[in-house]
């Protein structure tokens, strides 16, 4: 195999080949896809017990100055000004068409100071765009030599309070800075897996001593990013890509929840982000299409691309992602479907490999989330 | 005993003058990881060498059994359709795939033996 020189690595590497690893390449890093346990296994413990996921390779942004709160609503349809303090939110790039550029977390720091976590392959096109549109506004710093830990799982927060106590009275989508082993840590109680969990970034350089931390405890395994798909699809997570893209609005994408009331029609600031022309008339008048799950019939598995099709060989839609649920113990999949067949409720197949697989269009998420919300 | 490997990661144990059965050899299930699903091809099935007959589904994707002799599927391992996990458990035994009524013999000299696909796995 010749490995490309431009592929990176993250601080963890050495300690994922160490551990077994499958390495595979991923938005420009080798990582981890699994581990010797196994895709299904390395699933079915996240949600039993605890999970450990090196995510490194997703973008870390801070944006610090008087305006950033200002400048960073300019660019996404969520309320970020009455962000509170250490707490965080779920937000979407959006682009002039009213498409996503990339979805990201938002955490306040303070009234001048944000931190958001984007997607690695999205991670150099988000920080162009945020210098070129908002970078007179507010200082945008890229941060370097950075790891990002995800721990997820039921048993995350008692393996967390062992060595941080305080982690404990966190709730969902709250943030605290602190210093575990005299390690300065920046957690997050959130997450990708529908689980309970935190994810906590901290400078590269600390990021195998913490991550030895936690594996010594035994509930805690490493998961690789296979079961990392796998857990988001069960819990009904976008993967952007897949559910979101730049030619479909967060609407077509079944995200309203996302799109803060403030910013829509009638809202205190309503508007005044890309495409909000688009985005609040999709939101007014409904789209075409809508995401959903999908649940197929039988054991074989409907893959993302798969084209479903109503009883009469008709178009209905596509599969963004789809697979299977190891907690579940069947195939699972998402799927961008025309309205009128949502709405009828009508009998559609996947086409897979010239077969017609029955599929039934069901509420997601798939399993039920875990958030501890206090 | 006389088993032989192909290219694409399959052994032939030769059961008879013209008889043989296929599985994916353990080199192979490691490489797909967890199985969920085996879709087999149907009793009396024409193969012909270099088709795919079979689709083998992890938890991340699908990939094909290519045919590694030609011949007539005479029966196929229907366990595997609810339990796709014989494979990754005994890739050379209770998970083989198929038996295959050979029609030309002679394609089994084109497979390998085992030391030579140790080495061929090697590279």
């Amino acid at each position: 195999m010749s490995i490309d020189k431009k592929i990176r690595t993250t601080s963890l590497y050495q300690m994922h080949l160490d551990a077994g690893a499958k390495m595979v390449p991923f938005a420009g890093y080798e990582m981890p896809v699994s581990y010797p346990l196994g895709i299904k296994k390395e699933h079915i413990h996240t949600r039993e017990k605890a999970g450990l996921f090196d995510v490194s390779h997703m973008g870390q942004i801070r944006l610090v100055g008087k305006n950033a709160k200002r400048a960073l609503e300019s660019l996404v349809p969520v309320d970020i000004i009455d962000l509170p303090l250490m707490k965080l939110r779920y937000a979407l790039f959006t682009n002039k068409d009213g498409g996503v550029m990339d979805d990201l977390m938002v955490t306040s720091l303070g009234d001048e100071d944000l931190f958001l976590v984007v997607n690695a392959a999205c991670k150099e096109a988000d920080f162009e765009h945020l210098l070129n549109t908002i970078g007179v506004e507010c200082k945008v710093e890229f941060l370097e030599d950075v790891a990002l830990l995800a721990l997820q799982g039921p048993k995350a927060h008692e393996v967390l309070a062992e060595i941080a106590p305080s982690t404990s009275e966190m709730t969902f989508m709250t943030a605290k800075q602190l210093v575990i082993n005299g390690i300065d840590c920046f957690i997050t109680r959130s997450g990708y897996t529908g689980e309970d969990g935190f994810e906590i970034s901290l400078l590269a350089k600390d990021a195998e001593e913490l991550a030895k931390l936690l594996l010594s405890n035994e509930e805690v395994e490493w998961v690789g990013l296979g079961a990392r798909d796998s857990l988001r699809l069960e819990a009904g997570l976008s993967l952007y890509g897949h559910e979101l893209d730049n030619d479909h609005s967060p609407v077509e994408s079944s995200l309203n929840w996302a799109l803060s009331k403030v910013r829509r029609t009638g809202g205190e600031r309503e508007g005044n982000y890309l495409g909000d022309n688009i985005i609040m008339s999709h939101l007014n008048e409904g789209t075409e299409s809508k995401v959903v799950g999908l649940q197929p019939e039988g054991r074989m598995p409907v893959r993302d691309g798969a084209l479903i099709e109503d009883e009469l060989g008709n178009e209905a839609g596509q599969v963004t992602s789809g697979g299977f649920g190891p907690s579940i113990n069947r195939p699972i999949a998402i799927a961008r479907i025309k309205k009128n067949y949502i709405e009828n409720q009508s009998k559609l197949f996947a086409l897979v490999r010239d077969k017609k697989i029955a599929v039934e269009i069901v509420k997601l998420p798939f399993i039920k989330q875990n958030y501890y919300r206090g | 005993m006389s088993i032989k490997f192909s290219e694409d990661h399959e052994w032939v144990e030769l059961k008879g003058d013209d008889l043989v059965v296929i599985g994916i050899t353990d080199f192979a299930q490691e490489q797909l990881g967890d199985l969920v699903y085996v879709e087999l091809p149907e009793v009396g099935d024409e193969c012909s060498r270099g088709e795919n007959i079979s689709v083998i589904e992890s938890v991340k994707a699908a990939s094909d059994l290519i045919a590694p002799v030609s011949g007539t599927i005479i029966e196929v391992n229907s366990r595997l359709e609810d339990e796709p996990e014989l494979v990754t458990e005994d890739s050379m035994g209770e998970g083989w795939f198929i038996k295959v009524k050979l029609s030309n013999t002679s394609e089994l000299d084109d497979l390998m033996d085992e030391s030579a696909y140790n080495s061929f796995t090697e590279e």
